[in-house]
């Protein structure tokens, strides 16, 4: 401590050193555990920083805390059980990690949808893509206090969920799609439904806009946060929203087309700051696209079966399989163990775009020893890729030099949900 | 194996004569078997003279009864092209060591420790491999074949 | 003076006697129970996707607050109940003990969803098959994930079960735990 300090003797006699410069403060470093059950993280994450006192000097995240072993109770149910797994990846977008992995093991068996299954997976994601966004953009802006846009935007995903429900029955664990088809047909009026629940959604996010995009504090609190460059961003592997709002227009929709999104008209929208307003904008103007896709596949959808006609694959019309012998075998040989789909040898790298960037499964098929003609009713291994690991990796990047309350915005634009990072 | 090389293999074995074991197209993935030593210096000659900036991903397969037994699997991207390409290495079967990438991408870090977690593969040159998805107590490594699914080490509470 | 209908019966007031119907005799422990039924702090360990049903019940659609249970307190020292919600893995186990042990008295706990009360579709080497095997729990929610139907159902069950139970207010009063599943 330099310079003199002046002492002040208190009545009792307690002796007291005074700092009176800035330099005499001592300044110690102080590692703090914002935890794992912590209100501003959304799932479990720790991430132990190193504090001079507001400042984030260093951090480090730990992860780990929802491995629940997705990939190895993959490997011990069969190709269509295993799409239970993926829906609780990431759990509030789960149509698309349904219909990422029915397209990649579809990619293994190369087979293809008929084109109203194609367009009922189109929809399906993006209702899911919305409600991951609205989940997202809705619980960052309720850490940063704006609690009326986080009611207002779980309002619209209700409608979403309805949506969905409607379809499959289910509202967040969805099971919506199978290995070579889907479970069900449209029921009537659905496609009413998405048209009156796009007109809500759009309604509630012009408000939320109108609440947000120019609210002096929301900008001041986002604005230059957690930003990150390209390079770096690119080093970290990231992709989706993220990676946009670097500015970097890389959509797997677009680049590597999947389904019938390369026949619609849609645009990706591209930040240039790669800071936390940049992701918000970028995630709102997708709810935006997203709509926009919506709308055209349900003027556009045409009529036929939903699910391929290969009879190895897909499961037969209840009235066959109730009605004449050859669609109870048929449903039988694909129900029993030991028998169901089977997928020949080989490996497959699939990605579909999540609400998180570029969601990838690398399924290998190896026949085990007891298969005769080199198939397996079960898959081998289940890779899933997630993009959220990539964000959280760069999180101590991200939120170096910042204070700790800017750890609160960073970590709500991340979007990163646990059951797609700790698989 | 009758089909053609791709021109990255091509740019590969120019320049490490003898590192391509094995090659394939399956359904539209490009395939590449290597070397394990030289995993750094293809990933390298890949980000760098190939224009392969994105590791999109990092991971391992047990293919336990057969020899060898484990597989890295790298997935790269040309993020000027969008071409997909896939690496694969074979380390031994009893103390599996593969070269690190943390010195090209910053991600590799996470991925090499994940697979170190879940397959016990080391990683040479690595900065700090330690479990990332289960707790340092536990012991094995729960992705290999011959770990039984139900095996349960539980921190606290019963064996249940 | 006092009025022996039961509390919940409206009485009209009579102006001739300025203590009819103000004055109503229970017993201190009914009355604590509805005092604390409807003011209920919960401390919401969310961890997985019944997070998102979580959040759905606490939203304006299916609202929580109308029965009072509408608070998350983020410490546990002023928590009533432990919402454990979702998969708890081995990793994650001790420190929702910690949590608990945390939580000062009259303390319940909600099992909500398949993963908390007996492991859901994980049987695997990393995921705790029911927290009742490490703390003892008051309502089990089922469902994978529960409606919020469902979890208002569960909150309705917790309430009727704090009034119906003996309330502890003094210090010397012994809290009954029920026993961990082995």
């Amino acid at each position: 401590m330099n310079g003199e300090s002046k002492t002040v003797v208190e009545p009792y006699g307690v002796e007291r050193a005074v700092p009176e410069t800035e330099a005499e403060f001592r300044q110690e470093e102080m590692l703090l555990n914002l935890g794992p059950s912590h209100p501003s993280m959304h799932g479990i994450v720790r991430i132990i920083t190193k504090l001079q006192g507001e400042l984030v000097l260093d951090s480090e995240v730990e992860i780990g805390y929802l491995h629940r072993a997705f990939e190895k109770s993959c490997e011990a149910t069969t190709w269509n059980q295993a799409l239970i797994y993926t829906d609780r990846l990431n759990y509030v977008s789960t149509c698309i990690n349904n219909v990422g992995y029915c397209l990649a093991v579809e990619k293994l068996l190369e087979i293809q949808l008929p084109p109203r299954g194609q367009y009922i997976r189109t929809m399906l994601c993006e209702v899911s893509r919305i409600a991951d966004h609205l989940t997202c953009v809705g619980a960052a802006a309720m850490e940063l206090g704006a609690f009326t846009v986080f009611l207002y935007m779980m309002i619209a995903r209700e409608y979403c969920y309805e949506l969905i429900e409607d379809y499959c029955g289910a509202r967040i664990t969805t099971n919506c799609s199978r290995v070579g088809g889907m479970p069900f047909d449209l029921s009537d009026g659905w496609l009413d439904k998405v048209g009156w629940t796009v007109g809500k959604v759009r309604h509630i996010l012009k408000e939320c806009d109108i609440l947000l995009t120019y609210n002096r504090i929301f900008v001041d609190r986002t604005k230059g946060i957690g930003a990150i460059s390209k390079e770096r961003a690119l080093q970290y592997g990231f992709t989706g929203p993220m990676l946009r709002a670097c500015g970097v227009p890389y959509d797997v929709r677009k680049d590597h087309p999947y389904l019938i999104y390369h026949q619609l008209d849609w645009t990706v929208p591209v930040g240039h700051r790669g800071d936390v307003l940049d992701r918000y904008l970028v995630r709102m103007e997708e709810m935006e696209q997203s709509c926009r896709i919506l709308e055209q596949c349900a003027g556009k959808i045409p009529g036929g079966p939903v699910s391929c006609d290969d009879k190895q694959v897909v499961l037969p019309d209840k009235k066959d399989t109730y009605g004449n012998i050859e669609g109870l075998m048929n449903h039988f040989k694909l129900i029993m163990d030991g028998h169901g789909i089977r997928v020949p040898a080989g490996e497959v790298y699939f990605s579909v775009e999540a609400g998180n960037g570029e969601l990838g499964f690398y399924v290998v098929s190896a026949p085990d020893e007891n298969s005769r003609d080199g198939c397996n009713g079960r898959p081998w291994r289940v890779r899933c890729r997630p993009p959220c690991l990539s964000f959280v990796a760069a999180m101590p990047e991200m939120i170096k030099g910042l204070m700790v309350a800017d750890v609160v915005p960073t970590f709500g634009s991340i979007n990163m949900i646990g059951g797609e990072l700790d698989r | 194996m009758s089909e053609e090389k791709f021109p990255e293999q091509l740019a590969i074995e120019k320049r490490f004569p003898a590192a391509v074991l094995d090659w394939h197209a399956q359904h539209g993935d490009r395939t590449l078997l290597v070397e394990r030593d030289r995993i750094l210096d293809i990933a390298r000659l890949l980000k760098d003279d190939l224009g392969y900036n994105v590791l999109l991903d990092l991971t391992a397969v047990d293919y336990l009864p057969r020899k060898p037994r484990f597989e890295v699997v790298y997935h790269f991207m040309n993020l000027s092209t969008l071409v997909r390409l896939r690496v694969k290495a074979q380390p031994d079967d009893e103390h599996p060591v593969v070269p690190s990438l943390t010195s090209l991408w910053a991600i590799a870090d996470w991925y090499e420790r994940e697979v170190w977690d879940l397959f016990g593969v080391k990683f040479d040159g690595h900065p700090h491999l330690k479990r990332i998805m289960l707790y340092e107590e536990f012991k094995g490594h729960p992705l290999r074949k011959d770990y039984p699914k139900t095996k349960r080490q539980p921190l606290i509470g019963p064996e249940n | 003076m006092s009025d022996k209908r039961s509390p919940t019966r409206l009485v009209r007031p009579d102006f001739t006697d300025p203590l009819r119907g103000q004055v109503y005799t229970t017993r201190f422990d009914k009355l604590l129970g509805w005092a604390r039924k409807y003011s209920l702090f919960q401390y919401p360990f969310v961890t997985a996707c019944c997070g998102m049903e979580y959040m759905s019940a606490s939203a304006g659609h299916y609202d929580i607050d109308r029965f009072g249970a509408a608070f998350p307190r983020f410490s546990p020292r002023q928590a009533d109940v432990l919402w454990v919600v979702g998969t708890i893995s081995h990793k994650l186990a001790p420190i929702m003990k910690t949590v608990y042990e945390q939580m000062a008295e009259p303390k319940y706990v909600v099992s909500f969803g398949a993963c908390a009360s007996c492991g859901g579709p994980y049987d695997n080497y990393a995921t705790v098959q029911g927290i009742d095997t490490i703390i003892p729990v008051d309502i089990y929610i089922a469902g994978c994930p529960p409606r919020p139907e469902a979890v208002l159902d569960g909150v309705l069950k917790l309430q009727q079960m704090i009034q119906n139970s003996k309330q502890p207010w003094r210090t010397t009063d012994v809290i009954e735990r029920k026993p961990l599943k082995a």
